[in-house]
């Protein structure tokens, strides 16, 4: 498993203001993250409505993040990935709730920078040359990793936070990496 | 002793166990290998052999591995620590970026308590979040947590901080109640250091210390500033300060260090690393005088 190991996600009790689960809804489960981001992206170019969540208790193979799709298009879906050379481990209907990830983004302009944080993970950039100079936050060992392979890189040279991370940090950096790609285009 | 279990970006890098020392401020130099200071473990590091150049100490025993966040070298480095800890000497023990796992945390712990004496015990980063979800935090010292993580402390149900829930974390500017809600949830360590615009010191859910100056607003952007923060107050701590004490001067000493590279948005923690000795002998200066009205 290349994920972090979230055994621990099946031992707490969870609360009501979790997402209470939904018959009709399946996850895809996968080896590790960089498949997820790469399966999230095919599924919503071709129109389906799909979801990053957190794995439910019982599941245990896969990474640290899930698909969560209708249940209905089960079969369509493992076809599609598959042709796509990233069929998922497991494809398994939803009979737990569901942890969902911080859909926050912060942005701070410093002047000649830009920094957006999402979830606890930042990404810095220089405004005028769009290269990044910094990456902060985390504590997955993927972070350090990410900064040495992309700080003082350009946006559109560095290599893809969701191509070379592994972890829950990796991707929270992706979702930022995206929004500051946004924000540049605007 | 002063010990740091942590990880570099490189998957190539064999568990390698020795005294650590600095070439400059950008080469920390383990066994003969030289690893760059640029954030994470090594970050961290640097600082504790920098602020040890001013507590006295000796240089700081490294036991670092190669993981790129598959979890892979994080593993060595547990076995390792399972299979030696019982004949290390550590006075302080400090865990940094490693692989959540909390199988592996809770066989730490085991290990810890069969050592003659335990030591200090300080999480940050990966290890801390397993720490928090072993439900064992309060056999921890020190966790070293930003608001961001201190939000996911606070959520009894999280994880991980990328599943904080969002009516926890918009508690950005009520940290009190966050420290709290860690408390009341048994997911804090027995003290605190909470990094942000302004730095709190916590003892057994008491907030004893807040220190906001000097206030360099870049630092937020600059990677590796919490790790300079987490070495520093190890470093004090190794002295046998009292740990809300440590905690104090190495926040006012980080934010010296910072406010004298005079940082943008785009420094490297290196700068700043550079800068501790001076910050620190300043922060323990101002202590003494404060300790002495």
């Amino acid at each position: 498993m290349f994920g972090l190991n979230f055994n621990f996600l099946k031992r707490k009790n969870r609360t009501a203001k979790e997402q209470p689960p939904q018959e009709d809804l399946g996850i895809l489960v996968f080896e590790n993250t960089s498949e997820v981001i790469q399966a999230e992206n095919i599924l919503k170019s071709r129109g389906w409505t799909v979801k990053v969540m957190g794995p439910p208790p019982g599941i245990q193979s896969g990474c640290d993040l899930v698909i969560q799709f209708p249940l209905i298009e089960n079969l369509t879906l493992m076809r599609l990935l598959t042709e796509a050379g990233i069929p998922p481990l497991e494809m398994v209907p939803v009979t737990a709730p569901l942890l969902k990830p911080v859909d926050l983004f912060h942005t701070k302009d410093f002047g000649d920078h830009l920094m957006i944080r999402a979830a606890n993970m930042k990404l810095t950039i220089d405004k005028k040359t769009k290269i990044i100079v910094n990456i902060s936050g985390g504590g997955c060992p993927d972070v350090p990793y990410l900064a040495w392979q992309m700080v003082g890189k350009h946006m559109d040279e560095a290599p893809r936070p969701g191509k070379i991370g592994h972890t829950l940090c990796g991707y929270a950096l992706e979702l930022a990496y995206e929004e500051m790609s946004r924000q540049c285009s605007l | 002793m002063l010990a740091i279990a942590g990880t570099v970006p490189d998957e190539s890098f064999p568990l390698i166990r020795g005294r650590m020392t600095l070439k400059g401020d950008d080469t920390l130099i383990i066994n003969g290998t030289e690893v760059p200071v640029n954030r994470g473990t090594p970050a961290l590091a640097g600082a504790v052999i920098r602020a040890g150049e001013v507590l006295g100490l000796d240089a700081p025993e490294g036991i670092l591995v190669g993981d790129i966040g598959r979890g892979e070298g994080s593993r060595k480095l547990y076995r390792h620590l399972v299979e030696t800890l019982c004949e290390a000497e550590f006075s302080t023990l400090v865990f940094h970026y490693l692989q959540p796992d909390v199988d592996w945390h809770n066989r730490i712990l085991f290990a810890l308590d069969a050592m003659n004496q335990r030591p200090r015990l300080i999480a940050d980063a990966g290890f801390m979040y397993a720490a928090k979800m072993s439900g064992q935090a309060i056999s921890y010292d020190l966790f070293t947590p930003d608001v961001g993580e201190l939000s996911f402390l606070a959520d009894e149900t999280a994880p991980h901080p990328f599943y904080t829930r969002g009516f926890i974390l918009h508690q950005d500017n009520q940290v009190p109640d966050l420290i709290n809600r860690a408390c009341n949830h048994g997911n804090s360590a027995r003290h605190l250091l909470i990094k942000g615009r302004c730095d709190y010191v916590v003892c057994s859910d008491k907030i004893t210390d807040q220190v906001d100056q000097p206030s360099a607003e870049a630092m937020e952007a600059v990677g590796g500033t919490g790790d300079t923060l987490t070495g520093i107050v190890s470093a004090l701590m190794e002295t046998n300060r009292p740990i809300p004490d440590s905690a104090r001067i190495a926040a006012r000493a980080n934010r010296l260090a910072g406010s004298f590279a005079s940082p943008t948005p785009a420094s490297q923690v290196a700068d700043i690393i550079h800068h501790i000795p001076m910050a620190l002998s300043r922060a323990m200066e101002e202590q003494e005088k404060t300790s002495n009205e």
